[in-house]
């Protein structure tokens, strides 16, 4: 999977997921039907944890934070070996069946509301507890555990859990990867960085949920939500306010273009298009977002300027006057209370491209490209490009141009639209 | 702070002392043996946190001194909170007292609460673990931290009359604190439970991970809001420097369309709103060129239209935005009239949306009550007999009334929210520049 899909024919691995997700779902569903269910009251008890989980679920937070009260619940079923001291294994099918038949039941509401497809999620959750529960089940089935007392116990299921997190991470970055042809290495990356929030948070109360049940019985479960609807609780506000600053700052770029200084949306499409190479260079989450603020305010120096640059084609100009306009830029910026980071790329649009930090540079011949192919009309993308590979060397980074050229290949992004 | 009265020493002194009793004088009852390694561990943990939480919103670590209290004897317990308390940073003087005080009031608010929790037989409760059966006394005791912690803190701050924010403790009204407290003392009782059972300390560790995480995102989303905040700003100063004359106008409109919100009974979201409405009215003079806003002298039509967009280019700006709900609409019609004189559509009465009528009195009182480069600025009695005068015809009465009644009150005090640096008042106000005003000038056409 080094090069990407071509466009048009459905992604193969986003496809395998979902059939071998079907082919699980359909064997336990099979199975249950046919033999039964096994300590019925626990299996209600969770089934209806993981429904309340997924009622929970909101279109707008992003799929990691998406459900966690369902995913612990999930997770710590698949977990469970005893109830309230007594041995209660429950196997892996009776696992799947039941956290499907909730994770479905719970996704009535959400579906009917049109608020999205629950398919992928759906086929996520069956993967993951499902690898769990095989992991888990048949052993202590088996009385494996026996040895295993005590706090051994616990670290053997947190080491489980980590180990199907990890597989959850590569798969998720896979199917990325498929989706969108972007880089597989930084996309794990983010997936794994990921983890360390609200991930781990849904992987503790898993582990805890399932050790609490096998203590206290059925009652812990109600008790040992808090934590975790207090933690989705703290997220879902942080998501609202960075939705919400976002939104300012796209507003604050567009100050420009009303003020006559730059055309209607070259900020966003500055931004856009950065954002895609960013990302196919392999910047980060962190970077990739102070990318996306400095792409969007690149041009504010300009408010600063009495007469406006004809046609806000910086790209143009002769270069102190470039860095004048950038350093004012900057100085706007640092009043913003963004990110320093955010700044200083801000500021340094205008230098020599091997002094400059990578986003600057992404920025810096975006940025030019975007003026430059912008009033080209139809074939204008590629002779900017062109005149991007010809330019003096201190000026674009190649690197940069040639991701440049990949994203633009790979036709993921319209191209720019003139004014 | 630096003078701290005599009686509030005593007052440290005196919770210092029984703080103390507390921790030696009752002897744990023989027939339990106190595990020293626990209250180690968990003292190591509670200062650990304590160093490590930056930000100071109520009961940083709480589940920890709580899960003490539900699983050591009570003296022990409060052992636990007392390293944290005395070694976390102390950031206003005087240092040592500051941590004496709040190693006192901890202390004994576990105290308490491990008694309370000790009688109950909470202690039996959670090392059979007896679900249901443990709430009630981990209920109690986390009612009984809350008691104690929130009259020593009234004590406190009566004695040295300082407002709620400046005391030397944290806020710990009983009401505030309640809620996220026992929230804390269900984990905490989840510690305890998993702590005695055959899991052992490292499953109990397990509970702060999901706390741990909630307080990330709490404290990212405080940062985030701040920085929000100052953006927010940022667009006010950058019309503030384009138009250098009106410094100040944003936030003290933002604060006058406030005053008449709540006078008018609406609720808080919706006076936050219309806050916002006032200080951003302005932000679509970015799109004016500079030159025209600093123009003296007259204007001529065709330069008065281009600055009449202003409300145009600001609902360009700011209606991606989503949270400014109504305000969107008080940027774009803030200057419309009620009798349809108004730009940009020239709506009619109740056609203007409410938020923008607000705005548009808190736009002309401050306009009037400020000093221009072209003229003085009017007393506040006067500005208000203009905008009477002229309710009806431009402006909502309602809105006009609410202002008189608030200012009533209030009063006007511009000095609090204007800028941090006031520019001098021009020396002579120069009869010639009135900009091509009709003679109605004061009744806010200017404050475009």
């Amino acid at each position: 999977m080094t090069t990407p899909p071509p466009r048009g024919r459905p992604p193969a691995i986003p496809r395998l997921a979902r059939a071998a997700a079907a082919l699980v779902a359909v064997v336990c569903l099979a199975h249950v039907l046919w033999s039964g269910l096994a300590h019925r009251p626990v299996a209600l008890a969770f089934g209806a944890l993981v429904a309340l989980g997924e009622l929970t679920r909101r279109a707008d937070a992003e799929a990691r934070e998406a459900a966690p009260l369902g995913a612990a619940g999930a997770l710590a079923y698949a977990l469970l070996g005893e109830v309230a001291g007594h041995a209660a294994p429950h196997g892996v099918a009776q696992t799947v069946a039941v956290v499907l038949a909730a994770s479905l039941a719970g996704s009535v509401p959400y579906t009917a509301r049109g608020s999205g497809p629950v398919l992928d999620h759906l086929a996520r959750r069956v993967l993951t507890v499902a690898f769990a529960a095989v992991c888990f089940q048949p052993l202590a089935a088996q009385g494996t555990f026996r040895d295993w007392s005590g706090p051994a116990h616990a670290l053997l299921l947190i080491a489980l859990l980590a180990l199907t997190t990890l597989c959850d991470a590569v798969l998720a970055a896979a199917t990325a990867h498929a989706r969108t042809g972007w880089p597989f290495g930084p996309l794990l990356r983010e997936e794994l960085r990921g983890m360390v929030g609200i991930t781990s948070a849904v992987c503790a109360t898993g582990v805890v949920m399932a050790l609490a049940v096998g203590v206290a019985g059925l009652w812990a479960l109600p008790v040992f939500c808090v934590p975790l609807l207090l933690a989705q609780l703290s997220y879902r506000r942080y998501a609202a306010v960075r939705a919400t600053y976002r939104q300012t700052i796209a507003s604050l770029a567009r100050a420009t273009e009303i003020a006559g200084y730059t055309p209607a949306g070259h900020a966003h499409r500055v931004a856009e298009l950065s954002g895609a190479v960013g990302r196919d260079l392999g910047l980060s989450g962190a970077e990739q977002s102070v990318l996306e603020y400095a792409a969007l305010m690149h041009d504010i120096g300009q408010l600063s300027l009495v007469d406006p640059v004809p046609a806000g084609a910086t790209a143009s100009l002769p270069v102190p006057e470039q860095r004048r306009i950038a350093l004012l830029g900057g100085a706007v910026v640092r009043q913003t209370g963004v990110d320093p980071a955010v700044a200083v790329v801000v500021e340094r649009q205008a230098d020599p491209c091997r002094d400059q930090p990578p986003a600057a540079r992404i920025v810096r011949v975006v940025n030019a490209y975007e003026e430059k192919a912008r009033d080209a009309g139809p074939g204008g993308g590629l002779a900017a490009l062109e005149e991007l590979r010809l330019a003096p060397a201190d000026d674009y980074a190649p690197d940069v141009v040639e991701a440049l050229a990949r994203v633009l290949s790979r036709g993921s992004l319209t191209g720019p639209a003139a004014g | 702070m630096d003078a701290v009265p005599a009686r509030a020493r005593a007052y440290v002194g005196g919770i210092a002392l029984l703080a103390l009793v507390a921790l030696l004088c009752p002897r744990p009852p023989a027939e339990v043996r106190t595990s020293w390694w626990a209250v180690l561990l968990l003292a190591g943990l509670y200062a650990g946190s304590e160093l490590v939480a930056r930000s100071r919103f109520v009961g940083t670590c709480y589940p920890v001194l709580l899960a003490g209290a539900f699983l050591l004897p009570p003296p022990a317990a409060a052992l636990v909170a007392l390293p944290g308390a005395l070694l976390a940073p102390v950031t206003r003087r005087p240092a040592g007292l500051r941590r004496i005080w709040r190693a006192a009031w901890l202390t004994l608010a576990v105290w308490a609460a491990a008694r309370v929790h000790w009688r109950l037989g909470g202690r039996d409760a959670v090392a059979g673990a007896d679900l249901p059966g443990a709430l009630v006394p981990a209920g109690a005791a986390v009612l009984a931290f809350c008691l104690v912690l929130a009259v020593l803190d009234a004590g406190i701050r009566t004695l040295t009359g300082t407002s709620p924010r400046v005391a030397l403790g944290r806020p710990g009204l009983l009401t505030r604190s309640l809620g996220p407290v026992a929230v804390h003392g269900l984990a905490g009782l989840m510690m305890a439970v998993l702590w005695l059972s055959p899991y052992g300390p490292v499953a109990a560790l397990l509970v702060l991970l999901p706390m741990c995480v909630a307080w990330w995102a709490f404290a990212q989303y405080h940062r985030e809001r701040a920085a929000h905040q100052a953006t927010i700003r940022a667009l006010v100063q950058a019309v503030d420097i384009k138009d250098g004359y009106t410094r100040g106008h944003s936030e003290r409109v933002g604060r006058a369309t406030m005053m008449i919100a709540r006078e008018l009974g609406m609720d808080d979201e919706r006076v936050e709103t219309l806050r916002f409405a006032g200080i951003l009215h302005d932000v679509g003079k970015l799109g004016v060129p500079t030159r025209l806003l600093r123009k003296e002298g007259a204007l001529t039509p065709e330069e008065r239209r281009v600055i009449e967009l202003h409300p145009e280019y600001g609902h360009e700006m700011v209606r991606g935005i989503r949270f400014l709900g109504e305000a969107r609409a008080a940027v774009l019609h803030h200057h419309e009239r009620l009798d349809g004189s108004g730009y940009p559509y020239g709506l009619v009465g109740d056609r203007i949306p409410e938020s923008a009528r607000v705005v548009a009195v808190a736009d002309a009182f401050d306009a009037m009550t400020s000093t221009r480069s072209y003229r003085r600025a009017r007393p506040v009695a006067a500005a208000l007999a203009e905008l009477q005068r002229c309710a009806g015809r431009q402006f909502d009465p309602r809105m006009v009334g609410a202002l008189v009644r608030a200012l009533a009150r209030h009063g006007w005090h511009p000095s609090v929210t204007a800028d941090s640096h006031p520019v001098p008042p021009p020396a002579t106000p120069l009869p010639g520049r009135r900009r091509g005003e009709s003679a109605r000038d004061g009744s806010g056409r200017r404050a475009v």
